[in-house]
């Protein structure tokens, strides 16, 4: 097993008076596919809000590469290479495809003022660099024909992959993805797998993910996390978690 | 289609009636005064009278039958007219680069032969287009609802009238320090309340616009309070001035190019430094679209979470909007100064930035083209309509109403620029 990449301890948030994640420990190793799962209302999305910096975590400490990251803003945190997508899409509606993947590369971009007044030849050469890489994109995914519409006229499943792609522009480390198959068909889920397990094999990208599918998630994980109410649950391969009979319970309830 | 009962149609139409005659009393400038113990109307002939009259039955009729008549209805669900071939052709970038070349031939050219109020209005128009376009990169392309623009405007103008006062500094030096004076104020105003959103931010700058204005009016000993600032030096043309008789050691326009004095040539030269400041404005801003911060000041506008979870920093493209648009507020406020020659806290009131972020919202936010025909718009209708002014609010609040109604998205709704791909 390699280092691993992204390691939580102890994380807890606290709302007031509700725990809503009490002591969950996360390792991620690099490019692993790392699956977060438990029943609604674990808290799945709550760890991932502490992780991204959405949300400071009221207790536990997060360390990625052993760096801790815990209480930073969560541009600093998305700047260190850890970026997610979120449950219901948040992409720029009124842009167009291939802009949204022009914003998400802002950091790489010559961000000069004077330079981009001047149009300096630097200046032109990165967009054009930013163009190619977006490009590159946007065929990963199969959106190419689709560059140039508004974003929010894209179909649902399109509009999820172009969000994928649009982390992929901030050339992450590790790519958190937050339900990717919810509201997908059969076979856009199937094309989903493809894509991340491209993602991780061909793009040494570490993928944590929050599914409900249990299909996906058993299929592509390297490796499970189980949540339930705030607290850990198991932690294991696929194999071992299937046949872990406190996960069983928690999904199907008491026998 | 007619599932409103008839009896509160009649309700509907009866109210409407009476409201056309309760509002066409004070619109049309009648007096109820009050003689012995009876009402009478004064100020008005009988057609008056009777075209109120016909005009409250003509609601009522309408009201009864519109549900009856059947128009050709709009989708609602838009909210918003279909975008026809023409209006889609005028609002892509490349017919708009088009237009507005064409636009700056003609308005470089006609000052020579138009009129000289013609030629003073049309300076004006270009004050207010060049803050229209400063405001739209804060409302239009960030989406930051700033209600106290007027408050740079205002610096921008101080700072000029205040070095040209107290140092004798000269238009063209004090433009740029005017601009970077209403930067300064934008980014120490920005700085702390860009963390507050929509509604929460618009009080804040409308208390700040308010701030700058009581501040310049109690600073007596420095501004001049109330009565402001007055003989603030016109600019020069390297060096030349343009009045009748030129200061000590300065050489006017006619004298060097031995031509007779014509008061007209002023004007008009004012006219060119503010069309020059437009372009100026255009192109910067032209620009700045095209470049990773204006990209990013529309996507802060969609989404700000989604922006944070990209590694964008949300504060610090907010305080950048907030202070470019502040400089050229400062830009237009020293060219303001320059051109009227004096400067009062008077000049700067609240009614100001609506009337700025009326052009914003009119032309269509982030349109170029659509701010600069609604600053035509704004700015010439009350002029033309001088005789009217006793109704020019009215006429400018039916604009507004007419305007959200039919064309919500403005004038000239803006275009995404098109990207090309490279095979």
């Amino acid at each position: 097993m390699s280092q691993p990449i992204l390691q939580a301890k102890g994380l807890t948030m606290r709302f007031g008076g509700l725990l809503a994640v009490n002591g969950v420990n996360i390792t991620v190793s690099e490019k692993q596919v790392v699956s977060l799962i438990g029943p609604n209302g674990a808290g799945k999305t709550t760890v991932f809000n502490c992780l991204t910096g959405f949300y400071q975590p009221s207790g536990g400490e997060i360390l990625l590469r052993g760096e801790p990251i815990h209480g930073l803003p969560g541009h600093r945190i998305a700047r260190k290479g850890v970026v997610r997508t979120f449950q219901n899409v948040r992409l720029f509606k009124e842009m167009t495809a291939v802009e949204n993947l022009l914003v998400a590369q802002h950091r790489h971009l010559n961000t000069s003022f004077l330079a981009g007044l001047l149009k300096t030849p630097a200046f032109r050469r990165r967009e054009a660099e930013a163009m190619e890489f977006a490009l590159h994109w946007l065929e990963q995914v199969n959106l190419t024909e689709f560059a140039n519409r508004s974003a929010g006229n894209l179909a649902y499943g399109q509009q999820r992959r172009l969000e994928i792609a649009r982390c992929m522009m901030t050339r992450p480390q590790l790519l958190m993805l937050d339900e990717p198959a919810a509201g997908l068909n059969p076979r856009e889920t199937e094309d989903l797998k493809t894509l991340i397990g491209l993602l991780r094999d061909k793009h040494d990208v570490t993928v944590l993910l929050i599914e409900h599918d249990m299909h996906l998630v058993m299929s592509i994980s390297d490796h499970i996390v189980v949540i339930n109410q705030g607290t850990p649950l198991a932690d294991g391969t696929p194999e071992q978690i299937r046949n872990n009979p406190d996960v069983i319970k928690a999904y199907l309830g008491e026998a | 289609m007619s599932s409103t009962p008839f009896s509160k149609q009649l309700k509907t139409a009866v109210f409407s009636a009476l409201l056309v005659v309760a509002v066409a009393y004070p619109v049309l400038g009648l007096k109820l005064t009050t003689v012995g113990i009876n009402l009478e109307v004064h100020g008005a002939s009988a057609t008056t009278l009777w075209i109120i009259a016909a005009a409250a039955l003509l609601m009522f009729i309408w009201q009864l039958v519109r549900e009856r008549i059947p128009l050709p209805r709009r989708t609602r669900s838009t909210g918003a007219l279909p975008i026809t071939r023409v209006g889609a052709r005028l609002t892509e970038p490349a017919t708009q680069r088009w237009l507005i070349l064409g636009l700056v031939c003609v308005a470089l050219i006609w000052p020579f032969f138009g009129s000289r109020g013609a030629v003073d209005i049309a300076t004006l128009i270009l004050i207010y287009v060049m803050l229209g376009l400063g405001l739209n990169i804060v409302v239009g392309l960030a989406g930051l609802l700033d209600l106290g623009y007027v408050g740079f405007y205002a610096v921008g103008a101080y700072s000029y009238a205040l070095l040209s006062h107290y140092y004798g500094l000269g238009f063209w030096i004090c433009l740029p320090i005017a601009g970077m004076m209403a930067a300064l104020f934008g980014f120490l105003l920005g700085f702390p309340v860009l963390r507050l959103r929509g509604d929460y931010l618009a009080i804040v700058t409308l208390g700040f616009g308010e701030i700058i204005r009581i501040l310049l009016r109690n600073l007596t000993s420095i501004t001049g309070g109330p009565n402001g600032i007055s003989g603030i030096d016109k600019p020069t043309l390297f060096g030349l001035s343009l009045d009748r008789r030129a200061p000590e050691g300065m050489q006017t326009f006619h004298e060097f190019f031995g031509i007779a004095y014509n008061s007209n040539h002023k004007v008009i030269f004012l006219y060119l430094i503010a069309l020059l400041l437009v372009l100026l404005t255009l192109f910067v801003i032209n620009r700045l679209l095209r470049m990773p911060i204006g990209r990013a000041w529309e996507a802060l506008r969609e989404d700000e979470i989604a922006c944070r979870a990209l590694g964008l920093n949300p504060t610090l493209i907010k305080l950048s909007a907030f202070t470019l648009g502040a400089c050229f507020a400062g830009f237009a406020g020293s060219f303001f100064a320059a051109r009227q020659g004096l400067v009062s806290p008077e000049s700067f009131t609240f009614i100001e930035s609506a009337i700025i972020l009326a052009i914003v919202v009119l032309g269509g936010m982030g349109s170029q083209l659509g701010v600069i025909l609604a600053a035509i718009v704004m700015i010439l209708l009350p002029e033309l309509m001088r005789e009217f002014s006793e109704y020019r609010m009215l006429m400018f609040g039916a604009l507004m109403v007419l305007m959200m109604i039919w064309r919500p998205q403005g004038l000239l709704p803006m275009q995404r620029p098109h990207l090309e791909l490279r095979k």
